[in-house]
């Protein structure tokens, strides 16, 4: 009897054993995960909607003439944005217009014509250029870069650039320009890194066609490798003018704050990120504060469509990744 | 005739060619040197204004000399370690799922969304934690400057995890579940044991990006001139104590701002430093 009971029992404790083990820890990880996974879209979904909520008043007090308004005017409570919207543009333009082809012919550089010694140590230079912090970069604006350009590129460009009306007026050295050169400064490593990794991404094959064919180390480039990359380039440049329309800290500390549109870049202007830092502590009515809302709502809007069209070419282009914590 | 015109266009592409050359040459030196410029003052400007007080000083009142920002030093670490409760365990977990589960439709929309989401201006994350935390409790906290850094912290802890966690091979998780070890153990004794460094990695550059943040700082942590002795009312930043200082009046208070701008971006090259001797033993891609 007790050896026939026997036997079911180990039989039961190998089933037991070879049983796959209970699920629930595996389900619950798995939620877990998911849910943290999950929380990036409840982050986009919360900024959209809190922004939204809090700027209902001036939404819908000002309408659409918010965003077609050139009149600023807390006191009167009189609030548009298109200063701040232009100043944002023309400030990130210019920037694109400095940092876009430094830095596509640093990363040719890098990629194609650089000897194999120095391309790590550029790139660790670059990386650190990346690293230094806005506001530090904004200092360094304040007290070196605007005294230089107020004594000597102003006067010049004044003098010889004055009759295009882009370099006229007083010159206060806060600027649109400066501004523009701030920022232009602070997305060169991210356009120089991402497109470094799209024109790695070239396969080599494409390199030793044209070679074979004869071509020069820069037709090499021009034909095989600019061309072939240049979607992937194009999503580098719009992410790098993503990275520009929200630069806070150091375009408020050069950019002179003032809201005006103005054609010679040598006036002062305003951006949508810096009338938020500057503002947001002294909005004392509600209006007020809500316009500040919606200004911040503008500029998420901006960034996000910016972003969005970013990673899609970079993402169809079929790159390795490329948005980095260090870039 | 035709022989000459021939070569004499074969030296004129060499020529182009050269010139293309040294035309990206200089662009790599334009690029780097801000940094260099940046660096040239920072050690000028910051070194001179630097002393042993500024480490255990409070600021001082304007027209009195001296003066340090130890309650900003301190401030920032405290606001990098309430950051880090937020962003570490979201940060890790999200990137578990994107590299262990989901299907790949699914996970391509989520980094997707990662990635939109680590372009977001960092001011927007102060506008909203104000929104959200400031003006529900009614007062500027450490709480509210953590939230805002912690947030910016996700995506990128997300990302870096999950690329760390495709790296370690496939026949790690399989050996692990042919003993019968559940799947959430192997991921969490096999998979994220072995990449631990490579995760650290991700951590550690996400805090060097975040340590140098303002804008989010403006308008949660607010800023503080004395000791914070409680997490709920608003406490001092290294970033945000320069920037105040920086479009101050006042000389002395410029020097003070460059020497935290010093000890700021020191503290910051240390943590790279630290990324580039954990990630040298492993593989290079980690970085």
């Amino acid at each position: 009897m007790p050896v026939v009971a026997s036997i079911p029992a180990v039989e039961r404790s190998a089933s037991q054993l070879m049983a796959p083990p209970s699920r629930f820890g595996d389900k619950a990880f798995e939620w877990l995960t998911m849910a943290m996974a999950g929380a990036v879209v409840l982050l986009v979904i919360l900024v959209g909607w809190q922004l939204g909520s809090d700027s209902m008043l001036a939404i819908r007090k000002f309408g659409f003439h918010f965003l077609g308004s050139s009149t600023w005017d807390p006191v009167a409570e009189q609030f548009g944005a298109l200063p701040f919207i232009y100043g944002t543009l023309v400030s990130s333009l210019i920037a694109l217009v400095i940092a876009v082809p430094l830095s596509i012919a640093t990363a040719v550089y890098l990629t194609e014509l650089a000897p194999l010694s120095i391309r790590q140590p550029i790139i660790s230079l670059i990386e650190m250029l990346a690293a230094i912090p806005s506001v530090i970069l904004g200092l360094w604006g304040i007290f070196v870069m605007i005294p230089f350009l107020r004594d000597y590129p102003f006067p010049f460009l004044k003098k010889y650039l004055g009759w295009t009306g882009l370099f006229t007026g007083p010159i206060y050295g806060v600027s649109m320009l400066a501004g523009g050169i701030i920022i232009a400064i602070m997305i060169l490593p991210i356009i120089t890194s991402v497109s470094r990794e799209i024109l790695r991404s070239v396969p080599n094959l494409q390199r030793e066609a044209a070679y074979a064919l004869g071509a020069t180390r820069w037709e090499v480039t021009r034909i095989a490798v600019l061309s072939y990359a240049k979607k992937g380039l194009f999503g580098a440049i719009i992410l790098g003018l993503g990275r520009a329309l929200g630069e806070t800290m150091a375009v408020t500390m050069v950019i002179g704050n003032t809201p005006q549109m103005a054609l010679s870049l040598l006036k002062p202007g305003y951006t949508l990120a810096s009338v938020i830092a500057n503002e947001f502590t002294e909005a004392t009515t509600d209006i007020y504060l809500q316009a500040l809302f919606e200004i911040a709502l503008v500029l998420f809007g901006i960034t996000i469509v910016a972003n969005l069209l970013a990673q899609l070419l970079l993402k169809t282009f079929g790159a390795p990744q490329t948005t980095r914590a260090v870039q | 005739m035709n022989r000459s015109s021939s070569d004499n266009q074969h030296h004129w592409r060499k020529l182009k060619s050269a010139f293309a050359s040294g035309l990206a040459f200089t662009s790599a030196l334009l690029v780097i040197s801000p940094l260099a410029l940046v660096f040239f003052y920072l050690l000028i400007s910051g070194a001179t204004s630097l002393n042993w007080a500024f480490f255990t000083h409070l600021p001082a009142p304007v027209g009195e000399k001296g003066g340090g920002m130890a309650n900003a030093i301190v401030g920032t670490l405290e606001l990098l370690g309430l950051a880090s409760m937020v962003g570490i365990p979201v940060g890790i977990l999200g990137g578990v799922y994107l590299a262990e589960y989901g299907s790949a439709r699914i996970n391509w929309g989520l980094r997707f969304v990662a990635d939109v989401l680590n372009g977001v201006p960092s001011i927007t994350w102060g506008v909203v934690v104000y929104g959200l935390v400031v003006l529900r409790f009614k007062s500027f906290s450490a709480y509210a400057g953590g939230l805002a850094l912690g947030l910016m912290m996700i995506p990128l802890i997300m990302r870096t995890t999950e690329e760390v966690l495709l790296l370690v091979p496939n026949g790690y998780r399989e050996a692990s579940l042919a003993l019968g070890i559940s799947r959430w153990r192997t991921i969490v004794n096999i998979v994220m044991k072995t990449a631990s460094k490579g995760i650290v990695t991700g951590i550690l550059l996400a805090l060097a990006r975040i340590a140098g943040e303002t804008a989010p700082l403006l308008f949660t942590a607010f800023g503080n001139h004395f000791w914070n002795r409680n997490l709920t009312e608003p406490i001092a930043a290294l970033p945000l104590q320069i920037f105040s200082y920086a479009i101050s009046p006042y000389d002395d208070w410029h020097r003070q701002a460059w020497a935290g701008a010093l000890v700021l971006v020191v503290g910051i090259f240390i943590i790279n430093l630290l990324v580039r001797v954990l990630t040298r033993e492993r593989t290079a891609r980690l970085i």
